[in-house]
């Protein structure tokens, strides 16, 4: 008797559980997404306020580019976020849609005494030179050349690079490698390369903390780092020929001027974009997700995020130094959305 | 039914054989723990391997003694991990040795007894530190003070002796192969003191009073009474300090600088096997992924030498001396 009492009531529960649970789900789709860690800190400010609006919470696992390409081919996240575009074999293969989500920029910086933001100009022979080791002390007559007034020391310039795969990295050597010749055949462009000269720092902190503690390094980091730790970055000669200081307009400048729609699945690499305001080494950070969903539900909430972080989270983006897409980019994105990515019943997903 | 039949039964059993049926338990318990060592470590094995081998079958063996990290061409080669994991323990040990072995003589022959217990707490702490803080406190602190101060002073008076001068030239960069060494020799040594300072006391005070009250000095104690005694903990401890620093992660990647060339200089930037791994596992794939996994094999198999090389010393030590 008294068992059967127990037994009702523990279905009860189980019920109750079960209803909740289910009510739960049918409220918000979670989406889950892993990759770039440069994409890490907006992603999760974007998360923070587009839970406020919708009630859809979002996990992201910034475990570098490498695993989030990983993650989303073996559909364990409903995306990828990747700074390194894939080529279209890659995204035929694993039938994978591939958008920008948000751009940023990155600097030389350098740790010269006397010498401040924007002093040192440099194009991309001589810093090319520098990374190649070609190039060994500040007074270089080709340095002298591009600088004339500024007063460059005898010191030896000691070189800092990544010493982890990094997105970072493969966006300043892509960049090398396209005004370089000498660079594109001796090293060329990777997550981590094999640097002809220099020392290894782990992570842009690494980098920074090297470049900050010996007078005549010169390394490379993000610009959000740059500026919030206040180190000495330079100018650099864009493809137009001007020289130009790091600024978000300067990215921006590049994202938009930048040829989108010549390329397939947006795999472009926005290395030494034209325009007199482009900066040269701006990135984007790509984002995969599968071209035929099977969860149509948890398809358009992830997708309905990307909406709301492209044509509201400007702001939020900006705050932490990344720049959002330019509109006629957004409006690009979404057609791509309603053609290409299609519920297991064919029909488009968005809008 | 049944079940009222087994609950029946159970208390009656266990009336008859007390104890026997968690005896049973038990024993069935430790086995399965101590097996699940060995299936665990078979396990690394042979992912590690099977990882592995299109590095092995791409490079062949001379993958272990080419220098070459080239994810771009993807050619890949060992040598200059192996060349950097193996040097700085060796400069870890050089520093480590001889400091654990003062310290720990200290703490059990000299140390007066109200400064025993706070150096035996500060070494247990130093032990405690986790290894990302020396990493980190390597990178903000001694390597400004080695570039600034230790190594200019070293590359002016070793830097110039002829033959062994090679190995401390070059610009002080602050990092490189020998601050990993000087970090991870602080590393190993609260392992060694507290393995030594353990076993001298150990010694019967029986031997040492009488070698004092045969006219010995401190030294000749140490020398002839203390060392001969636990010569087998001592080696022990040594080797298990060489296996801590040669799989050390955290605090090398950040002091060692991450290049993959070898330098005769010392004090040049250089790379650890395991530093290759920290940096560039999360976004490796392909032929560069199984490189590392390669890397992360031989690791295991130099470990593997030298735990096995230790047990072979300690053996033959007992043979010798009973």
């Amino acid at each position: 008797m008294s068992s059967t009492v127990v037994r009702t009531l523990r279905q009860a529960t189980f019920g109750a559980l079960a209803v909740v649970a289910f009510a739960g789900a049918a409220h918000a789709v979670d989406i889950t997404g892993a990759g770039s860690t440069f994409v890490y800190p907006v992603a999760a400010k974007w998360a923070e306020a587009y839970k406020v609006k919708s009630g859809t919470s979002l996990n992201y696992q910034s475990v570098g580019s490498g695993a989030g390409i990983k993650q989303i081919e073996a559909g364990t996240v409903d995306f990828g976020a990747t700074d390194k575009p894939l080529e279209a074999d890659e995204l035929k293969k694993n039938d994978l849609v591939q958008f920008p989500a948000v751009i940023g920029g990155i600097v030389p910086i350098v740790n010269l005494p006397g010498i401040n933001n924007g002093d040192i100009k440099l194009d991309g022979v001589t810093l090319g030179g520098i990374f190649l080791g070609t190039i060994k002390s500040w007074d270089d007559p080709q340095l002298v050349k591009l600088n004339p007034g500024v007063k460059l020391p005898s010191t030896p310039i000691n070189v800092v690079h990544r010493s982890d795969g990094s997105g970072t990295t493969y966006n300043f050597t892509y960049y090398l490698g396209a005004v370089n010749a000498d660079w594109q055949a001796k090293v060329g462009a990777a997550t981590a390369v094999e640097w002809p000269t220099g020392v290894g720092g782990k992570g842009n902190e690494g980098v920074s903390a090297l470049v900050q503690q010996t007078p005549g390094s010169v390394g490379y980091v993000e610009i959000a780092y740059a500026l919030q730790n206040k180190l000495t970055y330079t100018k650099l000669m864009n493809a137009d020929g001007f020289f130009v200081e790091p600024k978000l307009s300067g990215f921006q400048a590049a994202a938009a001027n930048a040829d989108w729609a010549a390329v397939p699945n947006y795999r472009l690499v926005l290395a030494n974009q034209p325009g007199k305001d482009s900066w040269p080494i701006t990135a984007a950070t790509f984002i995969l997700v599968h071209g035929k969903q099977t969860d149509t539900a948890k398809a358009k909430s992830v997708l309905g995020f990307f909406d709301w972080s492209m044509n509201n989270g400007q702001q939020i983006a900006q705050d932490l130094l990344y720049v959002p897409l330019p509109d006629k980019l957004v409006k690009m994105i979404e057609t791509t959305w309603t053609s290409d990515i299609k519920s297991s019943d064919g029909k488009p997903v968005w809008p | 039914m049944t079940n009222m039949a087994a609950t029946a039964t159970q208390p009656a059993l266990n009336r008859t054989y007390p104890g026997r049926f968690g005896n049973i338990v038990f024993g069935g318990a430790a086995w399965t723990f101590a097996i699940l060592v060995l299936i665990l470590l078979a396990g690394v094995m042979i992912s590690l391997v099977i990882g592995a081998i299109p590095a092995f079958k791409q490079f062949g063996l001379q993958y272990i003694w080419t220098e070459a990290w080239n994810p771009v061409k993807e050619r890949y080669g060992a040598l200059a991990p192996l060349y950097g994991t193996l040097v700085t323990s060796f400069i870890a040990m050089v520093i480590g040795v001889p400091t654990s072995l003062g310290i720990a003589i200290f703490l059990t022959e000299l140390c007066p007894n109200y400064l025993k217990r706070p150096i035996s707490t500060a070494i247990e702490l130093l032990a405690a530190v986790p290894s990302i803080i020396y990493g980190m406190w390597g990178l903000f602190v001694l390597a400004p003070l080695m570039q600034k101060y230790i190594e200019p002073a070293i590359i002016s008076t070793l830097g110039n002796v002829p033959g062994i001068g090679a190995a401390f030239q070059g610009p002080p960069y602050g990092i490189g192969l020998f601050t990993a060494g000087v970090i991870l020799s602080a590393m190993v040594l609260p392992y060694m003191v507290s393995i030594m300072r353990d076993v001298f006391e150990t010694v019967p005070p029986q031997l040492r009073e009488s070698a004092y009250g045969l006219g010995a000095t401190t030294w000749e104690v140490v020398r002839s009474v203390v060392l001969p005694y636990s010569r087998v903990g001592v080696i022990g401890a040594f080797m298990l300090a060489l296996g801590r620093a040669l799989g050390e992660t955290m605090a090398v990647t950040f002091v060692v600088g991450n290049s993959y060339h070898i330098a005769t200089s010392l004090l040049a930037p250089g790379s650890t096997i395991s530093a290759s791994l920290a940096n560039e596992f999360a976004e490796a794939d392909g032929m560069q992924l199984a490189a590392l996994l390669a890397n992360g094999f031989l690791l295991f198999a130099l470990t593997f030498t030298v735990i096995g090389f230790a047990r072979v010393m300690l053996m033959q030590l007992e043979k010798k001396y009973g």
